[in-house]
């Protein structure tokens, strides 16, 4: 339209009394038709942007000029200040990593037979909404690793090498012959042969306990050698039962390791049997009985991907899932339109195929990656939906960008003329983006 | 924040994604409440005796405004009914949005505010005051209330000695819950004391099974856990100084509960997850994991108000036989009563907008809703047998006999910048003590910091 109203003032060939354009038309009559557009434009644009600004001066009670009180604290806050540092983590990142990707699927599809279903894959996060995303990723991120893809994937590949053990969070109960020694147990007293030891411990669950456990019995005295028990000193509805010897429905502590110690060398070890017992040689007279930590390691828990360290790289993670799909169908569009000859030329001439990409390909792309760089860098700039679900209510603080703390002032802390300065603050943020994407679309007009 | 003391309203966006997740509607969970009501085989209303008297209002037409959504809704409706029945007017429920202040300030900017409003914090009901939007209740109204509800019930509502709110509807948030097959299999008692909770959370330990959950994720858990602790160890004056932020965070009392506080939040063994596993954890998975799993749940015991009933009912869990409840330990001399509640407040003050505060006032009203489950009334002329189960008569008792002992949720009275937003203030300085509980003097530090920040600018 604006054209139109441009092409309005050229004079017309034939322009009787010079009121008419190409087309015919009246201004008033082009007039009348820009209107609603100038209206809705006006009122739904310009004036908000304008309040916004006024607002951004206004006291947060809606009284009163401050002057520029909220932008001093729009640079002092705390929040604030991580929201901008996450910004700018976020501008930096989010839409290279995701042109970047964008731009080896567009290259690479183009060669595969099946290109068009894998865009199609990789285009479908396109389709969903952000705010469904972010439920996506909430769970895929979840330190559960029965619930969260990510830790289940991570925690399988740790487990592959390294197991977990079969008693985590066994401890000594109360008045227990056992102390603490680095992760593991150590008896108080060194044990004498043909004395049995007792070595009960507590707080196994029992759907946790290893197979093969039976009921736990009292180690016969063996001359000559050291036995003794080691199993779950507690019963079930009634507490721990006989304090320190094994009641008849506790179970023995199968394949729990057993160290005998003498001046911190292990002299001599057992694995106790389904029952609990075991037995040591008579090296182990007069030592002192550790259960090393290794029977007691907790099982790998996973990466807390939603922790205030990895919380803004994993919603960055989420953004690209979705947003590579777009970079890549821009760039394989662009990719379409470089001519092949020029890709034929270099080949001939003996350049490898990165030499093709680095050297052809990606320069004649240049102008396609800008757009999508910049559109992303707009787009990222007001992320807003994905971080506020992601991110949990411990770890938002540390996941805040401007857009979330613009809301999370104007709307729960009741301070609209921070978030108004906030406000303008992005705007002015984007202009420059702007600034660069019209110009460049000028100069593509004039070509 | 104020959903705290509600039952079926979603906390915020993140609560209902997170409620969405768990594959439960608060909606759904809400429903529940009227299974009740068919258990029970009571009619609303229909053994309610009238002890209020109301004007006849024919034609007059009434607008009231709640955050309520669900099956909350639907039973305050019913009490709505009963008004109309009895007076002619017609009344029509308006849903508002948290907070429900800001609601109500575009209603009003627009012309058009409800007539009576629920609002859910001293704060609202002073803002609402201050600005000039909520009317002073009038005799027979403030006569009710003088009949029914404690002093302090009745002070909560005044703002500068005027009666301007009617609470309806309160939460009592010193509640434990427990799954009750852990507790037998432990051979643990219900505490009274804190020692005694400490004793049981170890034979809960010892049993294998983790003590609690605490909601880490959600900042206002941990406030309302800080709360009981105080009130009950430094007692009730402390308590209204430090939410007035007379004293200062740094305050040795402070200091005193928070190390009391981290002989259970410092125990990485005594929370699900651990520290780190625990400021992951949402409020309603706080409870459904407790409450699943057979004798093996993730843990045995979860802190919060009675309003845990509801995620409770997400599970296959009953409360009153695998779920059962016992009132905050004793830490200090008493055992906290920390409360929440919604007040009804008059907006456009007219004799139908008096006399449905009037009737709201009454125990007719609360008597109604009890009768239909997920409700808890300060007003302490309604008869526990209304209330539908044993559990809610055990809450409802510990709610009105602490008379006016109870004390108003803190962080609810305090600034929202300070202790109602998600991942600021109050609530991300107790997630860091959770986080780090060997800190206390640097999360009293944070916690004066932000405190005098927020009650600075006067929010």
């Amino acid at each position: 339209m604006a054209s139109a109203a441009a092409a309005g003032a050229a004079p017309g060939p034939a322009a009787p009394r010079g009121r008419k354009s190409v087309t015919g038309t009246r201004k008033t009559v082009a007039a009348l038709f820009l209107l609603p557009a100038l209206v809705l434009l006006g009122a739904l644009v310009v004036y908000p942007i304008g309040y916004s600004v006024v607002r951004s001066f206004a006291g947060n009670s809606g009284g009163g000029f401050v002057g520029f009180d909220n932008y001093e604290t729009l640079f002092t806050d705390d929040g604030i200040r991580t929201a901008l540092k996450n910004n700018v983590l976020w501008v930096v990142f989010a839409p290279t990593v995701a042109t970047a990707l964008g731009l080896v699927f567009a290259v690479l599809t183009e060669r595969v037979r099946w290109g068009t279903a894998f865009k199609l894959v990789v285009f479908m996060p396109m389709a969903i909404s952000m705010l469904a995303a972010g439920i996506i990723f909430r769970l895929v991120y979840d330190q559960d690793p029965d619930k969260g893809v990510a830790n289940a994937v991570w925690v399988g590949v740790h487990d592959t090498f390294a197991q977990s053990s079969a008693f985590p969070k066994a401890h000594p109960g109360r008045k227990s012959p056992l102390v603490a020694d680095g992760g593991g147990f150590v008896t108080r007293d060194t044990v004498r042969a043909g004395q049995p030891v007792a070595l009960p411990l507590v707080g196994v669950a029992p759907d946790r306990l290893p197979d093969g456990v039976r009921k736990a019995v009292a180690a016969k005295p063996e001359p000559g050698k050291v036995t003794g028990t080691t199993w779950q000193d507690f019963t079930r509805g009634k507490g721990v039962g006989r304090l320190g010897a094994p009641d008849p429905s506790e179970v023995g502590y199968a394949g729990m390791r057993i160290e005998a110690v003498k001046d911190g060398e292990v002299v001599a070890s057992a694995t106790a049997s389904g029952d609990g017992t075991f037995t040591l040689p008579a090296a182990a007279d007069g030592a002192r009985l550790r259960l090393p930590a290794d029977n007691f390691r907790e099982p790998y828990n996973g990466v807390s991907w939603l922790g205030p360290a990895l919380v803004t790289p994993a919603i960055i993670g989420a953004y690209v899932w979705m947003w590579a799909g777009f970079a890549m169908v821009l760039i394989a569009a662009g990719l379409a339109g470089v001519p092949r000859e020029l890709l034929e030329a270099a080949r001939v001439d003996g350049a490898s195929e990165w030499q093709v990409f680095r050297k052809v390909t990606v320069p004649l792309l240049a102008p396609v990656l800008a757009v999508v760089v910049v559109t992303l860098m707009i787009n990222v700039l007001k992320v807003f939906d994905l971080v506020f679900i992601i991110a949990p209510g411990s770890s938002q603080d540390d996941a805040n960008v401007l857009a979330l703390e613009l809301y999370r002032k104007g709307f729960s802390e009741g301070q609209p003329g921070v978030a108004s300065a906030i406000s303008v603050f992005l705007l002015l943020l984007v202009i420059p983006v702007m600034l660069f994407n019209i110009r460049r679309l000028r100069r593509e007009v004039r070509r | 924040m104020h959903s705290k003391i509600s039952t079926c309203r979603p906390h915020r966006a993140v609560t209902a994604v997170a409620a969405l997740l768990a594959g439960a509607l608060a909606l759904s969970a809400c429903s529940s409440g009227d299974d009740d009501k068919e258990g029970t085989g009571q009619k609303p209303g229909a053994t309610t005796g009238s002890t209020v008297s109301l004007p006849k209002l024919d034609g007059a037409k009434l607008e009231v405004a709640a955050v309520w959504t669900g099956g909350e809704q639907a039973n305050f409706k019913k009490v709505l009914a009963e008004f109309e029945k009895r007076t002619g007017a017609s009344v029509t429920f308006v849903p508002a949005q948290d907070p429900i202040i800001n609601f109500l300030g575009s209603k009003i900017a627009g012309g058009q505010p409800p007539d009576v409003a629920l609002l859910p914090q001293p704060g609202a009901i002073k803002q609402a005051v201050q600005k000039g939007w909520a009317k002073p209740l009038g005799a027979e109204a403030v006569k009710e209330l003088a009949k029914n509800y404690s002093q302090g019930w009745q002070d909560i509502g005044k703002v500068d000695g005027k009666q301007y709110g009617a609470y309806y509807k309160a939460a009592n948030k010193s509640l434990i819950w427990y799954n009750t097959q852990v507790f037998e299999n432990a051979g643990a008692k219900e505490p009274k004391t804190w020692q005694e909770l400490l004793t049981a959370s170890q034979a809960v330990y010892d049993s294998g099974v983790t003590p609690f959950s605490v909601a880490g994720a959600d900042g206002w858990p941990l406030t309302d856990w800080f709360e009981n602790i105080y009130l009950s160890q430094a007692g009730p004056q402390k308590y209204d100084e430090l939410a007035q932020h007379k004293i200062k965070w740094t305050d040795p009392s402070v200091k005193q509960a928070l190390t009391t506080l981290a002989q259970l939040w410092g125990k990485k063994d005594y929370l699900a997850g651990g520290q780190k596993g625990a400021l992951q954890t949402e409020f309603p998975q706080s409870v459904t994991q407790t409450f699943t799993g057979g004798d093996q749940p993730k843990s045995g015991m979860v802190y919060e108000g009675d309003f845990v009933q509801v995620n409770i009912g997400e599970t296959k869990s009953k409360v009153g036989t695998d779920a059962k409840v016992f009132p905050f330990p004793a830490v200090g001399d008493s055992a906290p009563v920390v409360s929440g509640g919604d007040a009804a407040v008059i907006l456009k003050d007219s004799k139908a907008a008096q006399a449905l505060v009037t009737f709201l006032a009454s125990p007719d009203a609360a008597t109604i809703q009890a009768r239909l489950g997920g409700y808890l009334s300060p007003n302490k002329n309604v008869p526990l047998t209304a209330y539908p189960n044993a559990v809610q008569q055990k809450i409802a008792k510990a709610l009105i006999e602490a008379g006016d002992d109870f004390r108003f949720d803190m962080s609810d009275q305090a600034p929202q910048a300070f202790g109602g937003t998600p991942g600021k203030g109050e609530w991300k300085d107790l997630q860091d003590f959770l986080r780090n509980p060997g800190d206390v003097a640097g999360a009293q530090a944070k916690l004066e910091r932000d405190a005098a920040a927020a009650y600075g600018n006067g929010g």
